[in-house]
């Protein structure tokens, strides 16, 4: 394993390199410990936050936005955003509230408040 | 006429800053005013995630970072006219807004301007063709289809790579539409690396660089687009035309302060941030007038934006206070490798540590900032990269400050 990686977990936006030694993934070019799991996750499990919106079927036109609580696998994201659409979610709404329980290891949360 | 100490035109992420700043630094009497129903400015459609980092330590989405000024505005009870839209500043801070009322007139002591940017449209590009629907700016697109539900096309172009536009790309791909492309006219992008990285080759969408849309096909829709490579003049370069069968074209070219009530009040504008020319707390060519976020200079990052507001809220409660902020200031100027340096004015006997903000002209590996007045060397800094699409910022300390005599002039040096 060798690989260069763009940080995607701030916008400082590092450049990693990732090197396997004697079986453990060495980092380097990272700034913080977050860009080290980033790059560990990146070669073995890469994972993503997903955004999106989720209809609120008793106010006219709204829309209330909402996020996977922590990132899910990469792969993944094409089925959590068919499960995000399939939902509707009833007004008051308060960011973090969850609307949907555990779409691969993530449950899907408001991130706007709907009055 | 009513009468507040602080009035604040714009309620996004910059205004939130400067009220909540104002307040906490001596100024109750803050009121923000706002066009829209809602405090939060562009946050309010901005639903991906990155926000937050470095200001507040968390990753947040925009709703969310937008919902952390919100409560400390409230907490505060910072009043706030909502739907007012402002139609006039004067000279001697009086501000006019137009709201279901009628006519609101406000006689401030300072006044903090924070309307922050909108986008390049089409117009401005004289891109040639018909004039069918499906041509949208990336933003109009983002408030369309994260704030009303309405999904904008099916098959997609993207010219531009700034923010926005790679944000809209992974966007539309996520709620199934084909990105067929995003070309972008210079030699590089103007976003983000991690933007690069997380919205285009994540979703396998291919990034053109020196391409351009040469025309635009259709009569009621957009049918397709014709894309084009382009010389080191940035003309087209004929045989490189190709077509692009799409319903929709995506224009993600470029932010303009909307600086239309800081020219009407006859405050002095930057040709080349299109802002004010501000000094170190903000403050405008006009007195007790201060200006701050995407309206002084278009940022990339929102946590900067909130401590610029920050800088903006400290400097007019200053000024109403009548406290001293310093007497004698030099200008600052870009030297070479770097396109502007911001405050375009410093005072010298500030007595605080100042910082440089400054975009480079265009993408450099490592490279050293060196800060100068006359022969001295005020400050350096080292980066592994540079590019100008991420804004820097160099510190200059008091005590060297304090010596200073002549024009500051910051300039980039290559490195190997």
């Amino acid at each position: 394993m060798n690989r260069d990686l763009i940080c995607i977990i701030c916008p400082r936006g590092c450049m990693l390199h990732v090197e396997e030694q004697n079986g453990e993934l060495c980092v380097s070019g990272n700034a913080c410990p977050r860009g080290k799991q980033y790059a560990i996750d990146e070669c073995t499990n890469p994972l993503r936050t997903i955004t999106s919106i989720v209809r609120v079927s008793n106010r006219e036109d709204t829309m209330v936005s909402v996020k996977t609580a922590n990132p899910i696998p990469k792969g993944k994201i094409f089925d959590a955003m068919e499960k995000i659409r399939a939902v509707s979610v009833e007004a008051p709404v308060k960011i973090g509230d969850v609307i949907l329980n555990d779409v691969f290891g993530a449950d899907i949360v408001a991130t706007k408040d709907v009055e | 006429m009513v009468q507040h100490d602080i009035v604040i035109i714009g309620g996004g992420p910059a205004g939130m800053a400067a009220a909540v700043a104002a307040y906490d630094n001596g100024v109750k009497d803050v009121v923000i005013l706002d066009r829209e129903e809602d405090l939060g400015g562009i946050l309010r459609q901005c639903i991906h995630n990155g926000f937050g980092l470095h200001k507040l330590g968390q990753e947040l989405t925009g709703p969310e970072y937008a919902a952390v000024y919100k409560e400390k505005v409230k907490e505060r009870g910072i009043k706030v006219f909502y739907e007012s839209t402002v139609t006039a500043v004067s000279p001697d801070k009086i501000v006019t807004a137009r709201n279901r009322e009628g006519i609101l007139k406000i006689q401030a002591k300072a006044v903090i301007l924070a309307m922050g940017c909108r986008e390049r449209s089409r117009g401005a590009l004289n891109t040639p063709g018909t004039r069918p629907a499906g041509v949208y700016s990336a933003g109009t697109a983002q408030k369309l289809m994260n704030c009303e539900g309405y999904m904008v096309g099916k098959k997609v172009v993207i010219l531009g790579s700034g923010d926005i536009g790679l944000i809209m790309a992974r966007r539309m791909s996520l709620e199934g539409a084909k990105v067929e492309a995003v070309c972008e006219i210079l030699p590089y992008s103007g976003g983000l690396n991690r933007n690069i990285v997380q919205c285009l080759e994540d979703y396998g969408i291919p990034l053109y660089l020196n391409t351009t849309v040469a025309e635009i096909h259709g009569t009621k829709r957009v049918e397709g687009v014709t894309i084009a490579q382009v010389d080191a003049n940035r003309n087209i370069i004929e045989e490189t035309k190709r077509y692009i069968d799409c319903d929709t074209l995506l224009l993600s070219v470029g932010l303009i302060p909307e600086n239309e009530l800081t020219r009407e009040a006859g405050i002095a504008i930057s040709p080349v941030t299109s802002g004010a020319l501000v000094d170190e707390n903000c403050q405008t060519s006009i007195e007790g007038i201060f200006a701050c976020g995407n309206v002084l200079q278009v940022h990339d990052l929102v946590d900067y934006v909130s401590d610029e507001a920050e800088r903006a809220g400290i400097g007019a409660v200053s000024y109403v206070l009548g406290e001293n902020k310093g007497s004698i200031s030099v200008a600052t100027k870009a030297g070479k490798g770097v396109r502007y340096v911001l405050p375009q004015t410093v005072h010298t006997d500030s007595g605080k540590d100042t910082a440089l903000f400054l975009r480079v002209t265009e993408p450099f590996g490592k490279v050293r900032f060196t800060v100068t007045s006359g022969d001295e060397i005020l400050a350096t800094a080292q980066r592994l990269k540079a590019a100008p699409g991420e804004m820097e910022k160099l510190i200059i300390p008091a005590e060297k400050l304090a010596r200073v005599k002549e024009e500051i002039v910051v300039t980039l040096d290559e490195l190997n």
